[in-house]
């Protein structure tokens, strides 16, 4: 915190995206105020929604079926704006375990799930969950049983996913939103399971 | 305008072992590699065409294709049945 109010030089990419913007602004191509709106709609949107999706799923087998079928229509049926989101949901089961990762950049499927952690983003997680995934998930605490096999999925181009987790035992009766806060951001990349009952 | 579809959930595939310059969302750790096709995603504008500001038509169809973790990395530690998912164009992809 010492570095508090000290001055520091911006670096290439804030230079970079600085002069973009003022530029785009300038020629009339977006506004500051629609840019504002974009950042604030962004920041908005956090993992609760996709924690609706999945509540949703584990409470409605038919919707959880469309859901693993079609994950972008299955979104709007909830009255989900989804924009330029082709979602491809992947089911956790007692056999198999998803986890994912888009090890070119820092590809996320925020419209649901909201800003990536720094981590998803980082090097170490996108160089090492692809090739050793047992021992990464290890990291974050969730230790996967020899008996479940592992799908990694690496989001390159146009598809974003999100892991569809197990419902846990012990919420037998439970409504949609008291699931919901079991679901968390991590165990919809697949690197957690969900809280606890 | 696209591509016609040449593979099928199912299909063997081999990844092409190809390093062109400039914007490619062919991972390096998979190129060379044989998998199999888990389904067409549908077709997209080519992002190596689209980042040389031309039209990337006609659209390239894009698969998810399924590949085990023991045949990507020789010194995998896990089960012979983990896999890896990647998106990969039609044009990165031959017969395996």
């Amino acid at each position: 915190m010492s570095e508090l109010g000290r001055y520091q030089p911006l670096s290439y990419f804030q230079l970079m995206e600085i002069s973009l913007r003022e530029l785009l602004v300038e020629k009339g191509v977006v506004s500051e105020t629609q840019i504002e709106a974009t950042v604030e709609d962004m920041r908005a949107r956090g993992p609760e929604r996709g924690a609706r999706v999945v509540a949703h799923a584990w409470t409605d087998a038919a919707y959880k079926r469309r859901l693993l079928e079609n994950g972008t229509a299955a979104c709007e049926e909830l009255g989900l704006d989804v924009p330029a989101l082709r979602l491809v949901v992947v089911e956790n089961t007692a056999e198999a375990h998803n986890v994912i990762v888009c090890t070119l950049c820092s590809c996320y499927p925020r419209m649901l799930l909201g800003l990536p952690p720094d981590w998803y983003k980082s090097r170490n997680y996108r160089s090492r969950v692809v090739r050793e995934p047992r021992a990464v998930l290890a990291e974050f605490g969730t230790v996967i049983p020899e008996s479940v096999r592992i799908r990694v999925h690496d989001s390159t181009a146009d598809m974003r996913y999100m892991v569809l987790p197990m419902r846990p035992a012990g919420t037998e009766g439970w409504d949609e939103q008291r699931l919901a806060e079991l679901v968390t951001r991590d165990s919809m990349i697949g690197v957690a399971l969900p809280k606890a009952p | 305008m696209a591509v016609e579809a040449l593979f099928r959930p199912g299909d063997r595939v081999r990844v092409m072992r190809a390093y062109p310059l400039g914007h490619v969302r062919t991972p390096y750790y998979i190129r060379g590699h044989d998998g199999v096709i888990e389904r067409l995603c549908g077709s997209f504008p080519n992002p190596e065409e689209l980042a040389q500001m031309r039209s990337g038509l006609p659209a390239q169809p894009l698969y998810r294709v399924r590949f085990r973790q023991n045949e990507v990395w020789p010194d995998y530690r896990g089960r012979p049945d983990d896999v890896v998912e990647v998106e990969i164009f039609q044009h990165w992809l031959e017969k395996g």
